[in-house]
């Protein structure tokens, strides 16, 4: 029950994500969703497509570093205070989150966060313990 | 003005004799107590006894930074370490340090063409010199303080950094003269205006400024900006330090002690000596240096030669600027560099980094910069911020310990770095020489 993400570097200049999303397009890949981390040098783009293997072969190709990762998924309903339930169960559990992203698909009433964490297994199992609804790759 | 008349003003005769002399006895000396000389000579099939004069001199093997190396530490010393009283040292490649040895002569010998170097200038007994050269391993700030106190001059050891005090000193104390890097001084110039002050404010007349390559336009600089004459001063620790080599009022190219130091430029391919003025690797033969006699080495600078008659008389063969290196070291605000070193400390800083990087050196308000681009490994597992600085901060701080100055390190991504065709093309110096 976990999602797989890309992960890519770039450098902090003009262009870089235009080009990201090009070799993307040329590879046929659909992005469905996307977060940047940035600082004044550098930014890494993470995002999960229809074809992450795909992706990175392509981006690889193209100049790019890129590299998967696996992270916890869950939906929440469109309502306030549903986020910070989940939140709440991990901060509990002492679980610390290296980041956090989110998207909400239009046809749906939920929304999907997906979190890194140092322990896939144990913090998707607390989370299931605690009936929150995990996700996986398919519910894109 | 001189500090030994007489013998800086040998006739041809006298000179050839003398360098003559000294060289059969050096030769002799290293055959005797310096294994890998004894070694070479015989491969070469020289004894000492082929050696009769100055001439001769060309049947001898050449010495190179390597032969220092593979003998690191003591292993060139031809004294015993009783007659041993210091030891200077600078960085070579492969993060080996290159060790030279000085015997008490050897010392007296240094200072003694650091006080030639500075009466050639118009220092006097009367006269304050600032040092702010680093004292330590690195010869600068020894080699002349010690050549200043034979003179008589009043030394102040202020070392290298420190800007806001250093301009304190000069203000204060009322220097007639200072040395250091070129491009210390005018960045050194640059504070000074920047504090609100002018030469004026100073009592500087002349400053002797080496070790590192600068150019007229640099002097033009620190002249006006400091209100003083500027003279190169060369020198290289193996072969004593500053004061090889020094340029008097004229400005016509530095002097060599060549009673001391003989000088030749080869060709860097045949290896064959060149006439006098033609352009070629600077190498030097030690003529009386005991501690560490250097026989034909190589110094690997690229400069040509001029024997020219100077009006103050001198007759030391002088040298012109030096127009480059032989080999790839770089010479960053006065510290050798190699990229080999910069090379081995990527190899060894994180599985993530690639061995594919390119450093640009430039010179940015008068202080030399160092830029390294390192490329990040394709498949690099990197998803988040704190790695990617993580390993930038390590390899900046690896980089640091293994060249002894700072640089600037960027990570890029992996293929971003030009690949040549055969030798890969390491450097970009944008400095004006």
């Amino acid at each position: 029950m976990l999602v797989n993400q890309i992960a890519v570097f770039l450098e902090n200049r003009s262009g870089r994500i235009a080009e990201f999303s090009r070799v993307l397009s040329d590879a046929g890949v659909n992005i469905q969703a996307m977060s940047i981390a940035d600082t004044e040098e550098y930014g890494i783009l993470r995002a999960i497509t229809d074809d992450n293997e795909k992706s990175i072969n392509a981006l690889r190709k193209n100049g790019f570093n890129a590299s998967s990762t696996d992270l916890v998924g869950f939906s929440v309903e469109d309502k306030p205070g549903e986020m910070f339930k989940v939140l709440d169960i991990l901060e509990k559990a002492k679980i610390n989150i290296g980041y956090l992203y989110s998207f909400a698909k239009s046809s749906k009433k939920s929304a999907v966060i997906l979190i890194k964490v140092d322990d896939n297994e144990g913090t998707a199992s607390i989370l299931a313990q605690n009936g929150i609804n995990l996700v996986d790759q398919d519910i894109l | 003005m001189f500090y030994e008349p007489k013998q800086e003003c040998l006739s041809n005769n006298e000179k050839r004799a003398l360098q003559s002399e000294r060289l059969i006895d050096t030769v002799k000396r290293v055959y005797e107590n310096v294994a890998p000389y004894r070694a070479k000579m015989d491969q070469a099939g020289v004894k000492p006894s082929d050696i009769r004069g100055i001439e001769d001199i060309v049947k001898l093997p050449f010495t190179t930074k390597k032969d220092l190396r593979e003998n690191y530490p003591f292993g060139m010393f031809a004294s015993p370490q009783k007659d041993i009283i210091r030891i200077h040292a600078s960085s070579g490649t492969t993060g080996k340090l290159t060790v030279v040895g000085y015997s008490k002569a050897d010392i007296d010998l240094w200072a003694r063409c650091c006080a030639r170097g500075l009466a050639a200038v118009g220092a006097t007994q009367e006269s304050v010199l600032h040092v702010a050269y680093g004292y330590g391993l690195f010869t600068g700030g020894l080699g002349m303080h010690y050549g200043g106190e034979l003179m008589g001059l009043t030394v102040v050891p202020v070392s290298s950094g420190n800007t806001a005090r250093q301009l304190t000193l000069l203000k204060d104390f009322k220097a007639d003269g200072i040395c250091c890097t070129p491009s210390y001084a005018v960045f050194l110039a640059d504070e000074l205006i920047k504090a609100g002050f002018s030469a004026k404010d100073l009592n500087l007349k002349w400053g002797l400024f080496g070790a590192e390559p600068w150019t007229d336009e640099m002097r033009r600089e620190i002249e006006e900006k400091l209100g003083l004459k500027a003279y190169d001063i060369y020198g290289l620790s193996e072969i004593s330090g500053p004061g090889v080599a020094s340029e008097c009022e004229f400005q016509r190219g530095s002097h060599i002690w060549d009673d001391y130091f003989y000088p030749e430029i080869i060709d860097i391919d045949t290896l064959q000596p060149l006439p006098i003025g033609e352009r070629g690797e600077l190498v030097f033969t030690t003529l009386t240096k005991e501690g560490m006699p250097l026989i034909r080495y190589r110094t690997r600078d690229i400069t040509a030669l001029d024997d020219s008659p100077c009006p103050c008389g001198r007759t030391g063969v002088r040298l012109n600027r030096i127009k480059g290196r032989s080999d790839d070291m770089l010479i960053i605000r006065g510290v050798n560099v190699f990229p080999s070193q910069i090379e081995s400390a990527i190899i060894n800083s994180d599985e993530r980094i690639s061995t594919h990087y390119h450093i640009v050196v430039d010179r940015i308000n008068n202080l030399d910069t160092m830029e390294i681009m390192v490329e990040l490994r394709d498949d690099a597992q990197i998803d988040q911020i704190k790695e990617i600085e993580d390993i930038k901060k390590k390899l900046t701080s690896d980089i640091t310990s293994a060249i002894g100055i700072s640089a600037n390190v960027r990570l890029v991504s992996g293929g971003s770095i030009t690949r040549s065709e055969g030798k890969a093309k390491r450097v970009t110096d944008n400095r004006k020489y």
